[in-house]
């Protein structure tokens, strides 16, 4: 569910990359949604990195958490002060290698980074026609968002994904892929996530809606033409980032300082540097994000349910349709999707025969972790992703129940529109 | 590679399917991948250790071996390797019976607590021995048992565990070089190296 690192800048990485987008479907021939309502035109915000192969197996798709964008690495213009969400782990020599890698990263539906959602243009044949959908855009699902990423995929004329990776809600995205799709992963990369958020994930996310709603420049969603309901947004945005720090973090960084004061001032003030830092972190999150595609987002997030989606209620048999590999990672000190999800992910894939590793990090920073430089996060991806990159090249791309022979990887051998 | 992982491998069959409890840094799944090309999995407690096993490009949890090993299918292995470990486990027992319901076999190796140099140390100094195989004090070690190899033959008598194999060897800890022993093991050999079968295949020949 995490989100932008500040300051983290590791020299020169993949260079510039434009944002590209891809659209499919229409107000004839609809996306229809797991909710049952129907969507089209659907358009995708997208950027890669790397070259694609002769072979087309060596794609990397990358899944962004809660508020993030396609902008994973490199910079769009030369003097950007920071470069995309995951630079650190993105670009040539780095974990996710882009020597040896093709990255995708898109934005998923419901988003507000240039895919299709709430901000976007209603095309129904009303007086409505030509205004932001608002609170009339479908609720989408995590599966919703992984079906319109494999229609990109198809797009762009890949058969089957090397790995998908991504922490938190791009985790799920990453869980929903490997089972939803088994055929088209090689192997799956879920990092700090969970197959279902716990009744205090479900919890945080609704305190953060209602106070979106309860902003009276909501509107009910419809506040394009009278302002946005930027306190509210704010306030969610200082309560998502509780989560995802942690007691440490938040003693070590902030203790009880006082911010730009030697007293307390007896009046509501931001005394403390924690209240400083929270008020800063929501008020510039206004300046990027859109109040209704977080409701969207949030909801998708409090929905996802592996084992009820794909299980009927047993996260083993949800792990049965699953045939790739996975590296499950978990922090000591993400109190949002603590180690015991993932371990009970661990266990379902164990319980399936499936080819897993699993490692908790001992990690201080909460569930924010997985964003910041580690070199123990580093070298496990790295070493995985080069596993799978050999095994695959073998001819081993099913990692079970076929005594290492596996079912090949296919290449895209049928000409489709290859976007590259 | 260590005297007794190298005599463990020697135990494996090319292309079978090992779990390796306690792998630490995963140099014996690493060997048995490349020289066997086995399909490998450890368990390792360690962060540090599992850690540098998965970033080898080997599959490996990171977690405690009584509670991993409980949750692999009957048989999903063709041999679970508990290696000096053994020392340190609260139930044998238990784990031995789990490690013959996920593999078909399983190989155990301790150290030989009756090796003559720590009765020489007993006898002559009167204190607990302390030595390369097991070079820890009373206060600080992490064994809780003692195991000597006629006491383990004797245990997997009792519990109605058939021994398949086994091999009795005279290395130091960390020594790339041995050799066996065969001439009064509990006395002479510093590690003792079992494979143990289920019951129904006593019989067998070993890695059949």
């Amino acid at each position: 569910m995490s989100e932008y690192i500040d300051d983290l800048d590791a020299g020169p990485g993949v260079g510039l990359v434009e944002k590209r987008f891809f659209s499919f479907g229409s107000a004839d021939e609809p996306l229809v949604l797991e909710s049952g309502r129907s969507l089209g035109p659907v358009t995708l915000a997208f950027e890669t990195c790397g070259t694609l192969n002769e072979a087309r197996d060596n794609a990397v798709l990358v899944c962004h958490a809660l508020t993030g964008d396609s902008h994973v690495a490199g910079r769009y213009h030369q003097d950007d002060p920071k470069p995309g969400w995951w630079d650190i782990m993105v670009g040539p020599g780095r974990p996710i290698d882009t020597d040896k890698y093709f990255v995708i990263c898109s934005n998923v539906l419901g988003g507000c980074m240039g895919s299709t959602g709430p901000t976007s243009l209603d095309p129904a044949e009303d007086s409505r026609q030509g205004t932001p959908y608002g609170t009339r855009f479908p609720v989408v699902t995590i599966g919703d968002m992984v079906r319109c990423q494999r229609r990109l995929i198809d797009h762009l004329g890949i058969e089957r994904l090397l790995a998908v990776a991504g922490g938190s809600v791009g985790g799920m995205q990453v869980l929903e892929w490997s089972v939803r799709y088994p055929e088209r992963v090689c192997a799956a990369l879920p990092l700090a996530t969970t197959s279902k958020h716990s009744a205090q994930a479900i919890a945080f996310n609704e305190v953060a809606r209602q106070a979106i709603m309860a902003d009276p420049a909501w509107m009910g969603g419809d506040y394009h033409a009278t302002g946005r309901p930027e306190h509210g947004l704010a306030v969610a945005r200082m309560i998502g980032h509780i989560t995802y720090l942690s007691d440490q973090s938040m003693r070590d960084k902030f203790d009880r300082r006082l911010q730009d004061r030697c007293e307390l001032s007896f009046d509501f003030e931001a005394d403390f540097q924690v209240e400083s830092y929270l008020r800063y972190q929501g008020n510039k999150f206004v300046n990027r994000f859109d109040a209704n595609s977080f409701l969207y987002l949030t909801k998708a997030a409090d929905y996802f349910n592996l084992e009820n989606q794909h299980g009927d209620g047993s996260l083993v048999a949800a792990f049965a349709k699953a045939r790739c590999r996975y590296l499950v990672v978990s922090f000591t000190s993400d109190w949002l999707y603590p180690t015991y999800q993932s371990r009970d992910m661990v266990k379902a894939m164990k319980k399936n025969g499936l080819d897993v590793s699993f490692c908790e990090i001992e990690a201080p920073w909460g569930h924010d972790a997985f964003l910041l430089p580690n070199a123990r996060l580093d070298a496990l991806i790295s070493g995985f992703l080069g596993r799978v990159k050999e095994q695959c090249a073998a001819g081993e791309c099913d990692a079970v129940g076929t005594g290492g022979t596996g079912a090949g990887c296919a290449p895209a051998g049928t000409g489709g529109c290859h976007a590259l | 590679m260590r005297f007794d992982l190298q005599v463990i491998a020697s135990w494996i069959e090319p292309g079978a399917r090992v779990l390796d409890l306690g792998c630490r840094t995963g140099s014996l799944l690493d060997h048995l991948r490349r020289e066997k090309s086995i399909r490998g999995t450890g368990i390792e407690i360690d962060e540090q250790a599992a850690g540098e096993a998965i970033a080898k490009g080997l599959s490996v949890i990171h977690g405690d071996i009584y509670e991993e090993i409980g949750d692999y299918p009957d048989s999903a292995f063709d041999q679970v390797i508990l290696s000096q470990t053994l020392q340190q486990v609260h139930d044998p027992a238990r784990l031995i019976r789990d490690m013959l319901r996920v593999g078909r076999r399983c190989i155990v190796s301790f150290p030989n607590f009756t090796h003559i140099g720590n009765r020489m140390q007993m006898f002559f100094t009167g204190r607990a021995p302390v030595s390369r195989e097991l070079p820890y004090q009373w206060y600080d070690t992490p064994n809780i048992r003692v195991i000597p190899i006629t006491d383990f033959r004797r245990f997997c008598r009792d519990i109605g565990v058939p021994i398949v194999r086994e091999v009795a060897i005279s290395t130091h800890h960390h020594d790339t070089r041995g050799r066996v022993i065969t001439v009064l093991p509990n006395l002479l050999a510093t590690f003792g190296i079992f494979m143990l079968g289920r019951h129904d295949q006593a019989n067998e020949t070993p890695g059949s």
